[in-house]
């Protein structure tokens, strides 16, 4: 239940503006593969053009192939809600939808999209998606209470669940972590290591530890200068990315030692 | 064993020091009040003056002793407290007056009987003759214009919720800032600006044109109404719109759910009690619309149920009439009692819609708990 990605040539554009330039990577099935690079070096905007979500702002277009098992999300004819259906994002910052209880928040994916549900495969779908997430112990007892009501880290895990619960192929996540304390980072990081036994994951990430505790392979981006586009550096095993980087760019980057 | 030394403490701590007792805005109040009243006592005495006058002395007595006890800084803060503070009082000295002066002269029409129930079918300059002149009870009443008022707004309402609602989604979702949705915003702008009356002549003008010369239906009123309405409408549902997060669309969209299900089912209830309570108030506005009334609905004294057919009477209008062609032109009391009846009836009624908006909101937030 899981698919891996290839991207070739990859340029992604805001209206004129040039702001990733020629990607390729491949993404392994069934595995973790961090974003790493500085502030608007173009991980985030790459990482959204992996389900189609670049476009929703105006203005934004691609050009170049994001192959999912050798299926081209931008080919004529492909409907960007398909893609986003099989591919799930989590965001930066923990979005459950406010006017939904925590168990239609989980049940999101199926509801809006009017999907048939008979409510004992519901029940089941609830459960399970809240202990894939690791947050079922915590909410078992109030299911029906709003999701706005959780902890932050609490939230970010419930949009996991939200995720998962529409059974992708591959789960993209925008610096999930950003937001939250260390605890909640931490059960995060697990519920990544549980996730990659099922699906493709791809997580931007600003902090380098998180990277290499959680990842496999390692992509590195930067940018040359502001105005300039961002690029794919280096990409490869996480180990060989921190401990012994072919590019001068990475190693101080991941050493801190950049500017 | 060991002493501690408490020092004499003065009356005042020293960090208070230079400040001015907490009864001097008192103590200036009442000296301000009496010595207003001895300046008006002099030139003639009313309520106004003594109020204005007082409220100038107060002023000027409490800044003036904190310049010389507290030094500028505060005597600014004092005479800035002061502006805002009267400023405050004379924006609700007419609101107050308002309520006052209608509650009574309209609470002996309201409490008379039948004036809730009965219309002015039959009622003549005699009866009100009678009235004045043997005491007898005022008769006739709102009740057909409550039904043409409640059936007029309600016909405008849902004309204007849809088309305003639809049109703030386009802007919001779909307008893209685009040249159409900037010339829909600038359209939407004028539309807020058109007077009351143009948009009666607009309504009659069309009906005439289109039904007939000489149609004048509730109907015909409740288009001039709408056309008023969905300008608010679509302002209140846009900013309702605009303000919610982009996270949720996107989180939405992350899912694999169309723009349009998003839209129906993530963005409108995040925004609803906003636009519910924008709905209501666009209500509250054009429930006291006289003019555009006058002029496509004409008025009415019996009961007219038919809202697409024959004039219709309406509280505005009611009130409009019965100042202007008192039903007894010898007596025009009883017509006037009438009148405030209905405008007391008629602000009670957008008090209730407020009231209902503010419920709506409470109702419809998003719910947050633990």
């Amino acid at each position: 239940m899981s698919k891996r990605i290839d991207v070739k040539d990859l340029n992604v554009y805001y209206g004129d503006f040039l702001a990733v330039e020629d990607v390729s990577i491949n993404i392994e099935a069934k595995s973790v593969t961090a974003f790493i690079g500085p502030s608007g070096c173009g991980k985030s905007t790459f990482l959204r053009t992996l389900n189609r979500m670049h476009e929703v702002l105006p203005g934004a277009r691609v050009e170049g192939e994001v192959l999912m098992d050798g299926d081209n999300l931008y080919g004529p004819g492909v409907d960007p809600v398909t893609v986003r259906s099989q591919i799930g994002m989590v965001f930066q910052r923990p979005n459950p939808f406010p006017t939904m209880s925590i168990r239609d928040n989980v049940l999101a994916g199926v509801k809006l999209n009017n999907k048939k549900i008979s409510k004992g495969e519901a029940d089941v779908l609830v459960e399970s998606s809240l202990r894939s997430a690791n947050l079922w112990n915590e909410v078992k007892d109030r299911l029906e209470k709003p999701g706005s009501g959780l902890s932050g880290g609490q939230q970010q895990r419930l949009c996991i669940a939200r995720a998962i619960a529409v059974e992708p192929q591959v789960i993209l996540m925008d610096e999930p972590c950003s937001a939250l304390d260390p605890i909640s980072t931490l059960a995060i990081e697990d519920l990544i290591n549980d996730l990659k036994d099922q699906y493709t994951v791809v997580i931007v990430t600003h902090n380098m530890q998180q990277a290499a505790r959680v990842s496999e392979k390692t992509a590195f981006f930067n940018i040359a200068g502001t105005g300039k586009p961002g690029k794919l550096i280096e990409y490869g095993n996480t180990q060989t990315i921190f401990n012994n980087p072919a590019v001068k760019a990475t190693e101080d980057y991941v050493s801190g030692r950049f500017g | 064993m060991s002493s501690t030394l408490t020092p004499v403490r003065s009356k005042r701590s020293a960090l208070t020091k230079g400040q001015l007792p907490k009864y001097a805005p008192y103590v200036v109040l009442a000296l301000a009040l009496i010595v207003g009243a001895a300046i008006l006592a002099l030139i003639g005495f009313n309520a106004f003056g003594w109020g204005i006058v007082s409220a100038i002395l107060f002023t000027a007595g409490l800044v003036g002793w904190s310049v010389v006890v507290e030094g500028s800084r505060k005597a600014k803060d004092k005479l800035a407290t002061c502006l805002v503070v009267g400023s405050f009082l004379v924006a609700l000295l007419p609101l107050i007056s308002v309520i006052w002066t209608v509650l009574v002269n309209g609470v002996p029409g309201l409490i008379a009987p039948g004036f809730l129930t009965n219309s002015m079918n039959g009622v003549t300059g005699a009866y009100d003759n009678k009235a004045v002149e043997e005491g007898a009870p005022v008769i006739g009443g709102i009740y057909h214009a409550l039904v043409g008022t409640v059936q007029m707004t309600l016909v405008a309402t849902v004309i204007s919720v849809p088309v305003g609602l639809l049109t703030a989604i386009y802007l919001v979702e779909y307008g893209n800032d685009g040249r159409l949705a900037r010339a829909i915003t600038f359209f939407v702008d004028v539309m807020t600006g058109i007077p009351s009356i143009v948009a009666g002549l607009f309504a009659a003008a069309f009906f005439f044109a289109v039904v007939g010369p000489g149609t004048k239906t509730g109907a015909v009123a409740a288009v001039a109404l709408s056309v008023l309405m969905i300008p608010v409408v679509v302002r209140s549902s846009e900013e309702m719109l605009k303000i919610v997060p982009n996270e949720l669309r996107e989180a939405a969209y992350a899912l694999g759910v169309r723009k349009w299900r998003t839209i129906i089912k993530v963005v409108i209830p995040t925004a609803i009690s906003g636009i519910a309570s924008g709905v209501t108030l666009a209500i509250a506005r054009v429930i006291g619309e006289t003019a555009p009334i006058l002029v496509t609905a004409g008025f009415a004294t019996s009961i007219n149920n038919n809202v697409f057919g024959g004039w219709m009477a309406s509280l505005p209008t009611f009130i409009y009439t019965q100042i202007l062609n008192p039903t007894s032109p010898a007596n025009p009391d009883p017509s006037s009692q009438r009148a405030w009846g209905a405008a007391l009836v008629l602000i009670i009624l957008v008090m209730v819609l407020n009231l209902g908006a503010r419920l709506i909101a409470r109702i419809f937030a998003p719910k947050t708990g633990r």
